[in-house]
């Protein structure tokens, strides 16, 4: 059981330059093995409220529960990914991949297999000598999603994985996240600053409010997953559907440039 | 492998006939007997070599080895705890800027007075040396590191050991490789003051006593043997980190 529950979430980072309040009383419950797309516009919180799921940071105020277990630091099936950061340089791609292996104490033999297992799964089973600096940035998010799938990870919180991504890369690595879920039906979190992204993964679609961070609305989408999805009527329907919900929360001017860079 | 080998041999193998080349021409331009030229003092090289050479060879390598090695293991793993610790970090930096600029190498005389004339004032000085170079190098590395990257360990679970060994070590070590060879550079240069000034072993001894008795042959046999000693160190740790940073080298 990974059903993320977030019951009034505060949280309010102390900087030199004064306090910066992310989160104001945010609600979120995912079902388990429910996948949800959270969008909003740059500094809303999107961030922090992964940092909360993933045990690494505790609310100032409210609670954070997974599997209707308070979040007291990381959980031995939750992964994070994101953009930037995950992989370790120094580390070969089979290496990286078996590290959350590593640090929860498996047995070499085990966790090799496994990690060679879970390359093979997302396409990478010939690079596990490579290190991160020789792949592609396509070929980086698959190895972080290797790791995951090695720790049998029953949430994935992502963090804009695929923000960083050439559009045909991306779309490459959105068929593999749908892909994994329809398999596997785990517990999905994925933040995502693409309209289209979010539709095509989010059987909902949270929309956060710009600082501090409160889920304004959120969009129903119960074809998420069929077969084709991307190119039908309703798809697109969705798709600017969540644009005016964006437009009305003021995240944007209407048009496609939430589609931006990464924040 | 065995290409890249033989690129190196090539390189120095040329670098060394340039070398030779422009010593030879100083030595004629010079014209004194306290510059020889490259093939005589080679030959005495040679000849001093099997004899009376490499006993104080022997023991310039051991005090230097040692030292380095000292230095380093206290170091490296102090630098890198006060990098990751702002506590800690309060309490040692003020200590650390405060003697960090003091010229070690002026604590000779005083070392020499309390440790005696043998290796053990020589090693404690050059350690010195070698330790402060490494001990900032390691704490503003580790302090470097990307909060991103200590992150993402922690977020599959990692502790504070976990960190250290996947994290911190490994992104700080091209750094102190770095360090250590120029850290290594002022050793032997250390090593030959010390050596000069106090005992009747090692290259800095071989080198002053020739010097003295005016056989400047000799001298230069020294002189080369503490060259080789640099070269040496310096090639080994070349070697060391293209096996320990392997991931430095790819990609570019
Ligand atoms: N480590 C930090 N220290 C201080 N302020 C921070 C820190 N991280 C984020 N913030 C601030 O908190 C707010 C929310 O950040 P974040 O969760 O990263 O938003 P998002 O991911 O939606 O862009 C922003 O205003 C950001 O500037
Ligand atoms: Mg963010």
């Amino acid at each position: 059981m990974a059903g993320l529950e977030v019951r009034g979430a505060s949280f309010t980072y102390r900087g030199v330059g004064g306090d910066v309040a992310a989160l104001d009383g945010l609600h979120l419950a995912v079902a388990d093995g429910e996948p949800i797309a959270v969008i909003g516009p740059s500094g809303c919180g999107k961030s922090t409220l992964l940092l909360l799921a993933a045990g690494l940071l505790s609310p100032s105020q409210g609670e954070v529960a997974v599997g209707g277990t308070p979040v007291a630091g990381p959980r031995l099936t939750t992964a994070l990914i994101w953009q930037d950061f995950g992989l370790l340089p120094w580390k070969t791609v089979l290496a990286n991949a078996a590290l959350g292996l590593q640090v929860r104490r498996i047995g070499r033999v085990e966790r090799l297999e496994r990690a060679r297992a879970s390359l093979a799964r997302v396409g990478l089973g010939e690079f596990e000598d490579a290190y991160p600096g020789e792949l592609s940035g396509g070929m980086r998010q698959r190895l972080a999603l290797a790791r995951a799938l090695a720790l049998e990870a029953d949430l994935l919180l992502m963090d804009e994985p695929l923000s960083a991504l050439d559009a045909l890369t991306r779309e490459d690595l959105q068929d593999l996240l749908l892909e994994l879920w329809l398999q596997r039906r785990h517990t999905s979190v994925l933040v995502t600053h693409s309209i289209e992204e979010a539709v095509y993964l989010g059987r909902r679609v949270i929309v956060l409010t710009p600082r501090p961070g409160r889920a304004a609305a959120e969009i129903d989408n119960p074809r998420m997953g069929e077969p084709g999805y991307r190119d039908t009527p309703e798809f697109y329907e969705r798709c600017a559907e969540l644009r005016h919900l964006l437009a009305a929360e003021g995240a944007v001017g209407g048009g496609p440039a939430v589609d931006g860079g990464p924040s | 492998m065995t290409g890249s080998l033989t690129r190196k041999l090539v390189g120095y193998l040329g670098a060394a006939l340039v070398l030779l080349v422009g010593w030879q021409l100083l030595s004629w331009a010079v014209g004194s007997p306290a510059l020889p030229g490259p093939l005589p003092a080679l030959a005495a090289f040679v000849t001093s070599f099997a004899t009376d050479l490499w006993p104080h060879l022997l023991s310039s390598a051991r005090r230097v080895l040692a030292a380095i090695a000292l230095g380093t293991v206290l170091a490296v793993p102090l630098g890198l705890v006060l990098g990751r610790s702002p506590r800690l970090d309060a309490v040692a930096a003020p200590m650390i800027f405060l003697t960090y600029p003091v010229p070690k190498v002026v604590f000779l005389p005083v070392l020499l007075i309390l440790l005696g004339l043998g290796d053990t004032s020589k090693i404690v000085l050059i350690t010195l040396i070698v330790f402060f170079q490494l001990l900032v190098t390691a704490r503003d590395a580790s302090r470097a590191i990307p909060p991103g990257s200590v992150l993402s360990v922690r977020s599959l679970g990692a502790g504070r050991a976990d960190v250290f060994r996947h994290v911190v070590f490994p992104a700080t070590l091209p750094d102190i490789f770095t360090a250590l060879r120029i850290g290594t550079g002022t050793a032997v240069a250390v090593l030959f003051l010390a050596e000069s000034i106090a005992g009747r072993t090692g290259l800095g001894y071989y080198i002053v006593d020739a010097w003295g008795r005016l056989s400047y042959d000799a001298m230069f046999a020294g002189i080369i043997g503490m060259a080789l000693l640099g070269v040496a160190l310096y090639e080994a740790l070349e070697f060391a980190e293209a096996r320990m940073c392997r991931w430095t080298r790819v990609g570019r």
